[in-house]
Order: C-alpha cells, then structure tokens, then sequence
C-alpha cells in the first residue's frame, strides 16, 4: 500500500477497509470520534434506563426463583451500562458529563423504555421481544471498527441470550396456563409489538447518519434490514407460544422468502425521541432523584479514601 | 453535590488458575479495595474470574501507535530469529 501519498483520513478510511480495529490511542476523524461518543453513550444510557421498567416488578415477582432471575436480569443490564460507559471514556468523554447529558434531557436513550410495564406479562415480553431486538442490533456490533466498543458488545451478548430465554420462558409458562394468563400475555404482546419494531430506529431513508457509520464500519446493517431480520425470527416464535402478531398486514411472502408487515407509526416514534413518551419524565425523573441520593455515598467515599490515604502517609513517615 | 470524579481504574482478570491476567476494561472507584470490589460486580458475574487486579488509569503508560513503524523496526529484517528460517534435512527427527 502506497501510503505515503495518502491523507491521513484516507490511511484511515484504509485500515477501516482492511478490517483493521481502531484503538483508542489512534489517530482518528473528530467526527468518527464524536458519532462514537454519541453511539456509545446512547447505548449506555438506555441500559441505565432500561432498569427502571423490570426494576417495577422486582418486589411482584410471581415467585423467589423468578425474582431472583429478574434481579439478576437488572444487575446485568448495569453491568452493560458500565462497560459502555467505560468504552465512551476511552475517547475521552468523561463520565460525569455523559450522566449530565442524561439527565438534563439532552442525550438520547433508546425510546422502548419510556413504555409501562403494566402486568407481569410485560416482563416476558421485554425478555422475549425487546432483549430479542436488542441482540439483532447488538451482535453485528461485536464486529464493529472501534476495538473498546466491539469488546464491550461481546461481553453484552454473552448474557443477552440468558435475558431473551428468560423472557421466552415466561410467555411460555404464561401461554401454557389458565386462558387469563393467556390473554395476559396476548395483551403484553399488543402493547410491545410496535414500540419493540421502533426500536431499529428510522426508516433508511430517514436516517441519513447510517450511510457515513456504514463506511466507518460502525454499523453493518441498515435500520431495515434488522427490522426485517426481527419480524422473521419473532412470527415464527409468537405462532409456537400460540399469540397473535397485532399486525393485519403481516404476511408471508415467498418471493423475498421473509414476511411483508405493516408500517410503524412514525408520528408516534418521534414524538417518543422527543421525550413525550407516556413514562418519558418519570423515568428521567427516577434517574436523576437516584444520582441526586447517591451523592453523599460519592463525596463519603471520597472523603474516606483521602483519610485512609493520609493515615497511611503518617504511619509510613 | 460534589463536582470531583472517583478515580478511573483499569481492570485486569485471571479467568482460572495457570493464565495470566488480562485486560477487561476500566471502572471507577474511590480506592482500590472498592476498584476491586466493583471488578467482581462487573466483570465476574459468571465466574469469569479468579483473580483480579487493578491499576488506576493515571499510572499506566503507553507506547505511541504513531511511532509503531519505527519503533517495531528492529524486529522486523530478523527472520533468523524465527525457526522456520533454518532448514533441517529430512532424515533428522526430533527437531
Ligand atoms: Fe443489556
Ligand atoms: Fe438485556
């Protein structure tokens, strides 16, 4: 390769080609560096805020064994939050201003989460459907151009699947009991269909970041192309639990070999990104009342490490 | 409320008994024993390892990738360093 006669960008752009990672001490665009801040927090907030819809049903669990799988659920979805937050710093955003971001509203987090969980069916359909979107979207990021980023993914998607089985496990017990438990599920099923379709994001056509982050090899599939993954791999698993997809359009279609659906409601979906979901305060609300309560545990802790540290100086002296 | 950060500290993990330790990412804490408590939260909920270590991020130092041509250079016109630049006749066994 004949690197001498190309910019820096383009020797760039070249290693990006030859599927070489990118690590955090690299010369890189300001703009791949930002749009990964962005990504990267993003995803890390909504992990963080998606504790608060299961964090409801914790006390309600139905029994000790399915409370303790759900805690487990929440612990590891801190747990991600945790390992994106720490690739986000490793490009030099700081930790307190990404929570700040958060909190004053002005960074995004994934919209699903600012939907009820009204019945302890919706806790096997967040398992099942949301997890279920959430590893279409997460595993082609195990592969993505940013190093921290990609193995950060690949320790994420070892638990996801215990999430998704978890999930699927609940539906099933539900769908196989009582015909109330049933419609139960049906219920949670209509209500999480449409937000979980939203959560792939805008129509390509609408997402007019895509192309750059596909060049970068940020991304590796297209907005569409995971919504349709996700239809084909879910109407096959409502049809075994014996629930009805709430789509009049879904059909098979044997020419593209995967099923036509209906379209999302994209007027809602906005109005959801622009904060006005039905839980969209409370859970800001939550987040920054659980920040706010932290903050004498952050300075105490502070406080005593730096009198350890000095008690320490003293006895050495 | 307190504007200062906990110190970021990188996190290294045994996965089992015989391996060496190995880069899992970073944390923050505001000592090393809570670093170290917060890697098992973290990083070990499976049993993913043994034995941890950490390093507070600021103590790490950190070879230059902009000079990784010229500083991996002298490594790189010893093939004699490398078996396969010897050749051994064919009736010779155990080598
Ligand atoms: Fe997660
Ligand atoms: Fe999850």
């Amino acid at each position: 390769m004949e690197t001498a006669e190309l910019t820096q960008e383009e020797q760039f752009q070249a290693r990006i080609d030859a599927d070489v990672r990118i690590e955090p001490k690299d010369w890189m665009p300001e703009a791949y560096r930002k749009t990964l801040i962005r990504q990267i927090s993003q995803h890390a907030h909504s992990e963080l805020v998606g504790m608060l819809p299961e964090g409801n049903w914790i006390t309600r669990a139905p029994s000790l064994k399915r409370k303790s799988i759900l805690l487990a659920k929440v612990q590891d979805e801190a747990g991600h939050g945790l390992y994106l937050y720490s690739a986000a710093e490793t490009l030099g955003a700081s930790r307190d201003q990404m929570l700040a971001d958060l909190h004053s509203g002005k960074a995004k987090y994934s919209s699903i989460f600012n939907y009820p969980t009204l019945s302890w069916a919706d806790m096997g359909t967040i398992g099942w459907l949301v997890d279920g979107a959430a590893i279409l979207n997460q595993v082609p990021l195990c592969r993505t151009s940013y190093g921290p980023y990609a193995r950060a993914m690949v320790r994420v998607c070892k638990e996801e699947s215990f999430h998704q089985r978890q999930g699927f496990e609940i539906m099933q017990t539900l769908c196989e009991g009582a015909p109330a438990q049933k419609q139960m599920a049906q219920e949670a099923l209509n209500r999480w269909w449409w937000p979980t379709l939203m959560m792939f994001g805008p129509k390509d056509a609408d997402s007019p970041n895509t192309e750059q982050s596909m060049k970068w090899r940020i991304k590796r599939f297209t907005n569409d192309e995971l919504r349709q993954k996700f239809v084909d791999m879910m109407v096959p698993q409502a049809e075994f639990l014996g629930l009805t997809v709430p789509d009049d359009k879904l059909q098979w279609n044997e020419t593209k070999q995967g099923y036509d659906f209906g379209d999302v409601d994209w007027a809602e979906f906005w109005d959801v990104v622009k904060g006005n979901g039905p839980c969209s305060r409370e859970r800001l609300q939550a987040r920054v009342q659980a920040h706010e309560d932290g903050a004498w545990v952050r300075e105490a802790a502070l406080a005593h490490a730096e009198k350890r540290r000095q008690r320490a100086e003293t006895a050495a002296a | 409320m307190s504007q200062k950060e906990w110190p970021l500290w990188e996190v290294f993990i045994r996965s089992k008994q015989g391996l060496d330790h190995k880069h899992v990412g970073s944390l923050h804490a505001a000592d090393a024993e809570m670093a170290i408590q917060n890697a098992r939260d973290v990083y070990t909920r499976r049993l993913e390892g043994v034995s941890i270590w950490v390093v507070e991020s600021k103590h790490v130092h950190a070879s230059n990738p902009d000079d990784a041509a010229a500083f991996y250079e002298p490594a790189n016109d010893k093939i004699y360093r490398h078996p396969t630049f010897y050749t051994v006749p064919d009736s010779i066994k155990h080598m």
